[in-house]
This record gives C-alpha cells, structure tokens and sequence, in this order.
C-alpha cells in the first residue's frame, strides 16, 4: 500500500480549454435540439407560427416597415400565393409582401343578416370596441402592431411575452404572440378580441372557448394589461364576454363599457381560429350600439346611395371578397377599357333604385352605378355579408327584437324536440 | 439489454463483426506478462495435459527472461495450461505462491497471474473473471485460499505481500456472495500470539481487504474486529515499526467502514488518539501514513471533528514547519480537504444561511483557524525549488502552501485580505527572488474568494507593479507568478458584471503591449502571458458590438500565431495555451472583429495542410504532429461555430466549407483518439452551419461517421460521434433518410454492448428522438427495435433505491435521454396516418412517466423534458391518448407541479403540455 498522492493542480484554470470546448458543442446541441422539439410541437399544428429566432436571425419586421408607409402602387398578386407560404418564408417576407400574407391572417366576422339556430346556446356576445382591428405580435424583444390591410400600426415595447428587450424576455427567444385586437384611440388601449398565439404556443386549432378562457388567464398575469409605463407603452384590455342568453345579450347590448362601441360581436363557442371571412363569428350593429350603422364616405357623410366595393376579375366579373366569390355583376370590355381598370383592381359601385333582388333568400340581381377606383390602401372587396346588411339597415333591419326572439322560439323547438324523442 | 445481431432493415445480414482490436490490451495492469498473455494468438499446438509443478516454476521463471523468444514460449505455455485446464492452472500457482522451497520470482509471478485472473479494469472483463471464479470447484477453491493464506506465514516479505492482494480480491469476490464467511476470522484469531511478520502480512491483507470490498458486504461485528485490531496495531505500545506502518496503512482504507464507530464518542476518541499519535512516531513513514489518515477522515468525518481540530491543528502546523517533506505536505493538505468541505457546505448554503438546506453543517474551522492558519502558509510561500516552473512533476511545500492559501481564500472571503496584505507589502520589492515571487504568489491566491468590492482597490494599485514586474523582473520565476496573477486579476475581477473596472480605456494599451511583449519571454511565462490574456479576452465576452479589444485584435491574433511557430513552443504547453487563448478570443469577437476572425479560416487551414503533407515522421515526430492536428481542428471547431453563428458570417464562410470539409476527413486517415474527437467536433459545427447542403459531404464522411461510432475503447470519439449524428439530423432532415439505416444499426449495437462507457447511452437515446425528428414516419421500421431498449432502460432507470449521488445524476441523464427519444419519436410522427403505431407504447410511458414523479429524485432538466413528453404523447396521439391520460396515476399531479414551478423553461414545456392534453381530452 504506497502513500496516497495528493498533487493538486497548480497555476492551472478549473478546466481546460478542450473540455471547454466538449461542453460548449454539447451546449449547442443540446441548445439546437431543444429548439427542433419547440419547432415541432409549434409548427405542425398551427396555419402560421413565427420564426425561430436563433437560427432565423433576421428581425420580422424589415427597416422599411420603420419607415412610413410609402406611396407606391403595388402589383396585386393572387393572395392564394402568399397564405400557403411556410413560416420560415413568412419571415423573411419584407414591405409589401409581409404586409399581404398578415392581411389574409386575421379572421374576418361576416355581417349577421339572419339569426343563427342555437344563438343561446353555441354562441358567445361581447361589445366590440370601436377602433383600428389589427394583429398584434410579439417576438423578439418588440411589439408591432398591423392593421387589417397588412400596414404596420404601432412598434412598441410590451410586457407581451418577449414583447421588449428586458432581462426576463431575453432568455425565451423562443417565445412570441398573435393577438388579434382593436386598438381604441380615445384611452391608447388595445382591446384583445382573440388570442391566435400565446408564448409561442398556437391556439389556431383551439375552439373559442378555449382560447378565451386562456386569454383571460394569459393575459393578466403578463402583466400587458397594467398601465402604460418604459416597458409597455400600450395598456391592453380584455372584454367582457358573455353567454349569448338574454341576460348576456342584454348586458353586451345596453351595458357600460370603457371604449365606444361600435356593434355586437358573436362567437360560436366550438370554432377554430380561421384565417378570412367566417360565418363563425357574426358581427350586428344598431343606432344603440354604435354610431356608424350606415356605412360613410371618405368626408364621415352618409351617402344617399349604398356604396360597394367589388372587386374586378379578368372576365369582367364584378365580385365579393368571400370564398368562393360572389358575383354582382359584370362589366363589358368596352369599359374597362375606357376607364383604365385592370383585373385585381378594387371598385366602387352606388347601389340604383333597383337595389338588390333576392329570390329564395339568394341574390338574383344588383343595380349597380359605376363611381370609381378606391384608395389604394384599401385590401378587399367588401363581403357579401356586407353588402347585404347595408341594404337591409336602410330597408329592413334584423332588429335586437329579432335577436331576443330568437332565443325563445329556439328554447320552445330544444323543449319540442325533446318532447319527440320521448314519445318516439 | 438485448443483443441485436441481425437487423432486418439491412439488405445484406449485418453480423455484429467481433473487432480484432477487441481482446487487446485489456485488464493490463502494471504487469507487462498479463497483457501480452491475453493478447497472443492461440496456437494450435499441443501441450501435455498435466503440466508438473517444477515445469510451472521452470516456466514462470522463463517468462520473465531477458530472452524475447524464451519469455514468448513460457508466456504460450502458460496460456496454453490456462485454457486447458484453468483449476489444475490456479492450484498449481498458489502452490507455487505457498511454497518457501520456491524462488522468490516465480512465487511473485505466480500471485501477479493469480490477481489477473481474479480482476481486470475493464468492466466487462472484470465481470467474466468474477463469474469464472464463482464457477470453480469448491474444492478447488478451497485449496487455493488455503494456500494463500499459508502464504502470510511466509518469513519472505514479497510472498506474504502477493498473497495479501490475492486474497483481497477473493474476498471482493466472495464475500458480496455470503461466502468466505470465516475469512475476517481466521485473520483475525490469533493474530496475537503470531510473529511480528505475520501480523505485518496479516494487517496488510485486512488493509486491501477494504480497499476491495463495500462496507455493505461486511457485518459490523466483523468490521469492529478488523478496526480493533488495526487500531491496536497502530498503538504506541507496538513494539515493530512494520507492524504499525501496515496498521496505519490498513486504517486509511478501513476508515470507510468505521461509520458507526465515528458516531460512537469513545470509539472516535479512541481512534482519534491513535492516530494523531501516530503522527509523531519516530519513523517518518508511519507519521506520513497517519497524516494520509487525518486527510481522509478531514473528508469523511468533517462534522465530528470539531473537538480534535485544536490538536490537529498544533500537530499540522509543527509537521508543516519542523517536518521532513512528503510529511508536511499531507499535513497541509488536511487543510486544503477541510477548505474543500467548507467550500461545498457554503456552496450548498448558497448565502442562505436561515434554512438549513445542507445536512452537514458547516463549523468555521478554517475561519476559526484563520489567525494562525494563514501565517503557517505564508511561510510555506518562501520555500519554493528553483525552476519549479519548468517542471511539470514539481509539487512542494510552496506549491502545497499556496494552493491551499487560495482554497482559504475562497472559504472565508474577505477576512483573508488583511492578514495576507502585510505579507504582501513587506516582500513584494524585497531582492531576494523567493520574497518577491512568494509576496505576488499569496496575492495571486486570494484573489477568488473575498468580493470584488474589497480586492478593486488593492487591484487598482497593484496592476502597474505587477505589470513593470512581467517587463523588467530579472527573475524568471517571479514574472510566471506575475503572469498568472494578471491572469487571476482578469479572472475573477474583469467582465461586464463587475461594477468599478479594473481595465479601462487609460491603461488597456500599456496591458496589452506588455502581456503580448511577454509572448516572447521564456516558454513558462509566455504560456502565462497567453492564459492572462484568455481571460482578457473572455471578460470581454458580452460588452456588446463593439469592444475595446478591437483596436488591438489583429495584432492579438498575430503575436499568437507567431507564438505557435515558435521553436520552443513545445516547452510548458506553450502552444497548446496560445490557441486555446486564440480560441478564447474568436469566441470573444464581436461583429466589429468577425471579419477578421473569416480571414483566419485560410491560414488555419493552411497549418492543417501543411501537417497533412508531412511524411515519414519518427513516431515521436508523428505524436507532436498529432498533437498540433488536435489544436488546429479545435481552432477550426470554434471558429466555424462562431461563423456558424449568425447569417451574414455563415454564409462568407461557406466559400472554405468544401476545403475544410475535406481536410478534415484527412485527418480521419490519423490514428490519435484526440484528434479524431476535435475533428468530429469541428464537423458538427460545420454540419450545423452548412444546414442541408452537408448532404454533399455524406457519401465519403459516413465511414468516418461509422468508425466514430464503432469506437467503444475511446468512447469519447463514440460519445462525440453521436452528437454529430444529432446535428447532421437536423442540419439534413430527412435528406438523412438514407444514412439512416447504418447508423440505427451502429447505435443499437452500441446500447446493447456492455464494453461502451455507460456515459455514451443516454445520448444515443436522445439521438433517437433526433433522427425520427428529421425522418419522421420513416422511423416506423425501427421501431420494434427503438421502443424496447427504451422500455428496457426506462426499467433498469428504476431500480436505483439506496443510490449514490453519482448513481441518481447518471439515472437522471438516462431517463433524459429516454425522454427526449420519446419527444423526437412522438413529434415525428405527429400528422402522421402511422401515429397509431405508436399507441400501443403509450401506456407504458406513462407509467415511466408516473414512476419519475413518484420517486422524487428528477433533477429540472428530467421534469422540464418528461413534461414535454406527456405533452408530445397527448398531441400526436390526440384523443387516442386523451383518456390514457386521464387514468394515469400521477399525470394530473405532475402537470400541476410543473405549472407552479419556478422555473422558467418547465413551466413553459408545462403550458405547453396542459394545451395538448386539453386538445386530447376535448377532442
């Protein structure tokens, strides 16, 4: 047994430089599997996701996107392109063609023209806040806000998940949010409608009632809804939602909220987060609930006619934005040509005295006056949905009576029904 | 584990091939006959069944001829009695080893042989041998133990002391199995009435006993036999000098099995008193011995010591002044254990000193200490060996002293700052060399350990001394000190976090002039000069886009390559430090200096090729040539990692990928175990920069791969190798489609070998979950072999009760790779019309999951992955999993958990997880 060697080392650093070496490549791919899982539990189940920002080094946002939007006419290419795009593309898209693939991103209520079955029961009610609807994201260490059309409307720092460069956020790069909003100008508050992403998680393919029940949780303890401060410029705001019953109705109908209103929004509480138009969720409005039930015109004037927005295709076709389009009308060469409208380009129509023609509730016939081309910042056609409950509010409104009703003759067919099933 | 021999999968049948390589060098110890006996050839000769005794002596007496051809026939012949006739074999060597009519050569031989067939290092080999002894005759083997314990009586020293190990290693056989039950006894029963000799033989065996057998497999009664008679035999009382060396020898191993005893006050007391003194026999051997066994009771018995640490300390502080040498270092270095004791126990504290999260508390011996303690190493300072620097076997009193000056540092903080300062101030400018250099030296040493609030000022002071010091000193020795000291300084008290600095834009120039000037000093000092500027560099690291280093950064990296080229930088490590500072400083550049660091990649390419181009070298010449290809490839492997790191640089640097992709695989043609691994190193980076344009390399990389891969002896190679799989998963995905059946076939082999490092598995699970990442569905044929090795694992994970600390972290590194397997494997496949392949092992995850929870030991990175799992499982399985889910015993529980906890990355994974099962469920 020989003595017991006790040399420690001497003028030497803890560990050497080829060990250092090991960890750090094992650091990077522990580092870099880790970021493949998240990418595979987020990617595959979601329509859109953001970058990865480690490998993705490039910002979302481009330098342009600071600047202000510029005047420029742009090439109307078929959007169909551009939604299918896989996010690592969507992230490298700049200017224009980011502003596109974010403007089919948002989903888009149709207006209510008739009542749906089961509105008590399926559907949720909230007042929506009047202001600009528009996405905003998070990632990165910044907030940025963009409007329906895909323009940018706010850059800021947030206490969104990763939504400023603070300490706390530097350590999820991974980590970024979708929320759908409304930006109200009055008190500088985005109000949250819908939550499409949440610290990097998806809820595209949640129902709405999961996704608000999330929202209500998420969101407070982000701590985004605290007023604003160097951190987080903006105050967000959640709504109060309701079971669409007649006491929920009634309280989103005629019950004080903080913003303006501007119409009732409704949710089927078993829907998935879907990109364009739905008839999912359904937006009405009365004189009650807002101040803009008829549509105006660029000077705030009511028009004496109905105005609509249609968009041209290349056969001539005047049509709605919807999926798949509805056709109003058609115009001959001949005009096209001496007016200098191209297929793509966006419309404007007065509704004639002929006004609209229904047979068996679908549309037969339009009288429409040709008055223009629309400002260029403009994105789509109006819906058909739109065009019809303008028509109706200056013919004959689906009033809130109509909405109340509803509710009672759908609990009488529910009672009936189960009455049948015992008998049989 | 299973043994796979034939995958399927494979076109051809895939024999696991036995490698030559396998049965060679293995189990060597120090003897060179053993090696060379496992190693030769079997012939085919024929050799008489019954070899007679005189033959074997004749024999083993042949075998350590100087006649090469003489040893190789006695070695044949050995081997060949061996294999026909193994109990005829041990008999006659322990007859051979018993025997006092026999030559002294031929007994050590004949014991030597008999240990090596009792025990190998390798594991596996080890095993075999344990399992062949087990196997023997009883008879046999009872004659052979007799034999070996006749030979303790032995009056020939070498005799006794062979059989001393060889019993020792019957007894580690043995008595884990119940038998031998007689053996502690009959050592032990008249171990008074035996000569002096004897009971020498007979403490030395009890001696190597414990080194060789769990205090678990010895009864405490026996244990309290062996203690008393060690103990006695360490008496004063004891009349021989030998026998009280072997009892003290022997206690240093029995003191692991004196547990009970040290919680027994007399017993302590009594053992205690024994020992200390021991440490003032007149015989030197015995006082080393009996200082050996204070530091290994400082480590093991730390909080009962509290009553002797008075006397230990007068006893130490006398051997440290009055001593002979290897004497007084074991007395300091029973300082430098306690230091080591307190540093963990305050670590564990983690300043929190209200709740008392460590079991063992700490007792301040090293701050009660400290008043007498510090001048005691101070004196130790002024006793240095000239030239110490050069020698790299040098340890001594000043280099003891000062080692353990610094770990006191570091146990009490700033309360070692003005007891060392007068020290300091008196010496530093003295003309004496060993004032000067012992004076830098004690500053070097506190400066980890006090706060940087106490040290910046006495710093700020000090740099220009010490820097006029590096420049001018006429002593090599002192400028080392002062080197390393810089280095000390820019360690512990330069870096973004700290608040005053130490280097600032007024005298950054004059540090870098002067440290860059010392690069061409003597080898010694430069190797510290270039670690001084490392961590220069390193404290850099994040003081964003542009650094105060920038100015100076090319000038840096050429004085660097030019101290690689030096004649003499082969001396001290000196090269070896000036690319591991060039490595420090690419990692440290910012976007400012990474156009610089792009300009390296050619001429370090052009070092590796001109390497490459050398031919018939010396194997002397071929070592250091291997050597410097291990640099180079490191230097490379960082500097692609940080190209490899953002955009712009990647994609500058993708102009030399084909290049250094094919020097690289040159370098695989070389035979270094070093060089392969940075060379495989470097190719993950390089795969992970190049992205799916690494499928071009594959064709002629993928042998290397499978080499690496192969390589079980050099398991680092292997466990390097595999994370190379993981990158070139996700740098290909599912381009790596076709490599894939190989390397499934390889990793399995791996799991299911006993001799591969157990360290290597855990990351080939995980490799799993990367290759069915990038394949996805095109994992479903492996399968049937994946799923049950992971089943298997995550079953042997379990039986782990009663583990130690190394067992729980090496559990925790295996169920995480498990984990992540599963991940990969579920995520996958997720959107897959295969996901139902993958219900019918749901059930048992989850209850791997539920056991992990239950059991309580996961450390974060297990619960953050297993949450992740639970999540991954609910999410590609969807409803299939959601009522699974709901059964599982523990998932809810587990899940809640996870969202509470405080950290950050498990309560994301948890989020996550709590999403897919609402999704499962409500689908």
């Amino acid at each position: 047994m020989a003595p017991h060697d006790i040399r420690r080392p001497f003028k030497r650093a803890a560990i050497s430089d080829q060990q250092k070496r090991r960890e750090l490549s094992l650091q990077r791919q522990a580092q870099n599997r880790t970021e493949a899982q998240l990418q595979a539990r987020r990617l595959a189940s979601s329509i859109l996701s953001l970058p990865n920002h480690n490998s993705e080094p490039q910002p979302l946002e481009s330098l342009d996107d600071l600047l202000p939007e510029p005047i420029v006419e742009e090439p109307e290419t078929d959007a169909g392109d551009i939604t299918d795009i896989d996010i690592r593309q969507a992230a490298k898209l700049k200017g224009p063609e980011a502003r596109r693939w974010f403007a089919s991103q948002l989903m888009l209520p149709e207006w209510m023209i008739d009542v749906p079955d089961r509105l008590n029961y399926d559907w949720y009610v909230f007042a929506r806040p009047s202001g600009k609807r528009c996405f905003v994201v998070s990632s990165n260490g910044a907030t940025v806000s963009r409007l329906r059309n895909g323009c940018l409307l706010h850059r800021f720092p947030s206490a969104l998940p990763n939504g400023a460069r603070t300490k706390e956020s530097s350590r999820s790069a991974q980590s970024y949010c979708i929320l759908d909003c409304i930006f109200h100008e009055l008190d500088q508050t985005y109000y949250v409608i819908d939550m499409v992403c949440w610290a990097g998680i998806s809820f595209y393919e949640c129902t709405a009632e999961f996704r608000f029940f999330w929202m209500n949780s998420k969101l407070v303890e982000s701590g985004a809804c605290e007023a604003p401060s160097a951190h987080h410029r903006y105050r967000f705001s959640l709504i109060p939602v309701y079971n669409c019953d007649h006491e929920g109705l009634q309280t989103a109908y005629t019950g004080a909220v903080p913003y303006v209103k501007d119409g009732l929004l409704f949710y089927n509480k078993h829907a998935h987060y879907q990109t364009g138009n739905t008839p999912l969720t359904l937006v009405w409005k009365d004189e009650t609930c807002s101040q803009y039930v008829i549509d105006t015109d660029n000077k705030g004037q009511v028009p004496n006619q109905q105005q609509v927005v249609l968009e041209l295709q290349d056969n001539g076709q005047l049509v709605t934005s919807d999926d798949p389009p509805v056709v109003l009308g058609c115009l001959n060469a001949v005009f096209i040509q001496e007016t200098g409208l191209h297929p793509g380009n966006l419309v404007r129509f007065a509704v004639n005295e002929g006004g609209l023609t229904f047979v068996d509730g679908k549309l037969e016939k339009a009288d429409l006056q040709y008055l223009g081309k629309v400002h260029r910042a403009r994105a789509f056609a109006d819906s058909y949905s739109k065009i019809v409950f303008q028509y109706m509010v200056r013919h004959s409104p689906l009033r809130i009576e109509h909405l109340f009703a509803s509710m009672n003759t759908a609990s009488e067919q529910e009672n009936k029904t189960n009455e049948m099933e015992m008998v049989g | 584990m299973h043994t796979i021999l034939y995958l399927p999968w494979q076109g051809r049948t895939q024999l696991a091939p036995c490698s030559s390589s396998e049965s060679k060098f293995k189990g060597c110890t120090s003897n060179h006959y053993t090696a060379t006996l496992e190693a030769s050839v079997p012939s085919k000769q024929r050799l008489p069944k019954k070899v007679m005794a005189l033959e074997v002596t004749q024999i083993l007496l042949n075998a350590q001829s100087v006649d090469g051809s003489v040893r190789k026939h006695a070695e044949e012949s050995l081997k060949q009695f061996q294999e026909q006739n193994l109990s005829g074999f041990l008999l006659s060597l322990s007859g051979e080893l018993a025997s006092d009519e026999k030559p002294v050569d031929s007994r050590k031989l004949a014991g030597l042989i008999l240990k090596n067939a009792l025990d190998a290092k390798e594991q596996h080999r080890k095993y075999e041998l344990i399992q062949r002894w087990l196997s023997l005759d009883v008879g046999v083997k009872t004659q052979i133990k007799t034999c070996l314990l006749q030979t303790l009586a032995s009056p020939i020293p070498e005799a006794r002391s062979t059989a001393s190990q060889v019993i020792a290693k019957v007894a580690g056989i043995e008595l884990p199995q119940k038998q031998w039950p007689e053996l502690i006894g009959s050592l032990l029963s008249n171990i008074h009435q035996v000569p002096v000799h004897v009971k020498q033989a007979t403490l030395e065996t009890l001696g190597y006993l414990c080194e060789e057998v769990s205090p678990d497999d010895v009864e405490q009664d026996q244990v309290n036999k062996i203690l008393t008679a060690v103990v006695q035999g360490m008496n004063s009382s004891e009349a021989s000098n030998d026998v009280r060396l072997a009892a003290t020898r022997s206690l240093y191993n029995a003191l692991g099995f004196a547990q009970a005893n040290f919680t027994n006050d007399m017993e302590r007391d009594y053992i205690m008193r024994v020992v200390c003194e021991a440490t003032l026999s007149p015989e030197v051997k015995i006082r080393q011995a009996a200082f050996e066994c204070l530091v290994s009771i400082s480590s093991s018995y730390y909080e009962k010591l509290a009553p002797y640490i008075q006397d230990i300390f007068n006893i130490t502080a006398k051997a440290v002044r009055e001593d002979e040498e290897p004497v007084a270092l074991q007395a300091i270095e029973f300082w430098s254990s306690i230091c080591d004791e307190e540093i963990d126990v305050l670590e564990e504290y983690g300043g929190d000193f209200t709740t008392a999260v460590s079991d063992i508390p700490c007792f301040y011996f090293i701050k009660q200490a400290l008043p007498a303690l510090v001048p005691m190493l101070l004196e130790t300072l002024l006793k240095q060996e000239e030239d110490q620097d050069q020698d790299e076997g040098a340890w001594n009193l000043a280099m003891a002293g000062g080692t353990c000056l610094g770990l006191v540092a570091r146990t009490v903080g700033n309360d070692i700052v003005p007891l060392v300062m007068p020290f300091i101030e008196e010496n530093i400018t003295k003309p004496d060399w060993r004032q000067r250099e012992g004076a830098t030296y004690a500053f070097g040493s506190i400066l980890e350990g006090p706060s940087p609030n106490q040290l910046t000022p006495l710093v700020n002071v000090a740099l220009n001394f010490m820097l006029t010091a590096l420049t001018k000193d006429p002593s090599n020795h002192v400028k080392d000190t002062t080197a390393w000291t810089l280095g000390r300084i820019f360690e512990f008290l330069h870096g973004s976090t700290m608040e005053t600095p130490i280097i600032t834009p007024a005298n950054c120039q004059q540090i870098i002039t002067v440290l860059l000037q010392s690069m061409k000093d003597a080898p010694n000092v430069a190797e510290k000069a270039c670690g001084a500027l490392y961590f220069l560099a390193q404290g850099f690291e994040d003081v964003g886009p542009s650094s105060p280093l920038t100015p100076y950064f090319q000038e840096i990296v050429q004085s660097l390559l030019t101290v690689t080229h030096r004649e003499d930088a082969g001396e001290s490590r000196l090269r070896t430090a000036a690319y591991e500072t060039l490595n420090e400083v690419v990692r440290c550049s910012t976007d400012e200096t990474v156009p610089m660091v792009l300009q390296l990649v050619p001429v370090i390419m052009m070092e590796l090729h001109q390497t490459l181009e050398e031919q018939k070298l010396s194997s002397d010449e071929r070592e250091k040539q291997n050597e410097l290809q291990g640099l180079l490839c490191g230097c490379l492997q960082v500097i692609i990692q940080k190209l490899g790191a953002s955009d712009p640089t990647r994609y500058a640097f993708m102009q030399y990928a084909d290049q250094i992709m094919n020097q690289f695989l040159r370098v695989f043609a070389c035979r270094s175990a070093t060089v392969h691994e940075e060379a495989m190193l470097a190719i993950g980076a390089l795969a992970y920069a190049t992205g799916p344009d690494f499928a071009k390399y594959m064709p002629d990389f993928y042998k290397y791969l499978e080499m690496g891969l192969q390589n079980f002896e050099e398991y680092q190679v292997c466990a390097v190798t595999v994370g190379v799989v993981g990158d070139i998963c996700r740098a290909l995905e599912e381009k790596v489609l076709p490599w894939c059946d190989g390397i499934m076939t390889q990793l399995l082999k791996d799991l299911s070998s006993n001799q591969l490092h157990r360290s290597v598995k855990p990351p080939i699970f995980s490799c799993f979950g990367d290759i069915s990442l990038a394949i996805g569905e095109n994992f479903e044929k492996y399968l049937m072999y994946a799923m049950p090795m992971l089943q298997s694992a995550a079953e042997l994970s379990s039986h782990t009760s009663g583990a130690d600390d190394e067992m729980i972290e090496y559990t925790n590194l295996l169920r995480n790779g498990i984990l992540e397997a599963y991940s990969g494997i579920f995520q996958g496949f997720k959107n897959s019309p295969k996901t139902q392949l993958l219900i019918p092992y749901a059930p048992h995850i989850l209850q791997f999951l539920d056991l992990i929870y239950l059991e309580k030991d996961m450390d974060e990175v297990v619960m953050k992955t297993a949450i992740g799992v639970l999540g991954d499982l609910a999410d590609t399985l969807g409803s299939n999993a959601g009522s699974l889910i709901q059964q599982s015993l523990s998932s809810k529980d587990f899940l809640n958990e996870c969202l509470s906890s405080d950290d950050h990355l498990i309560k994301e994974s948890a989020e996550w997880a709590k999403l897919a099962i609402s999704r499962a469920i409500s689908v």
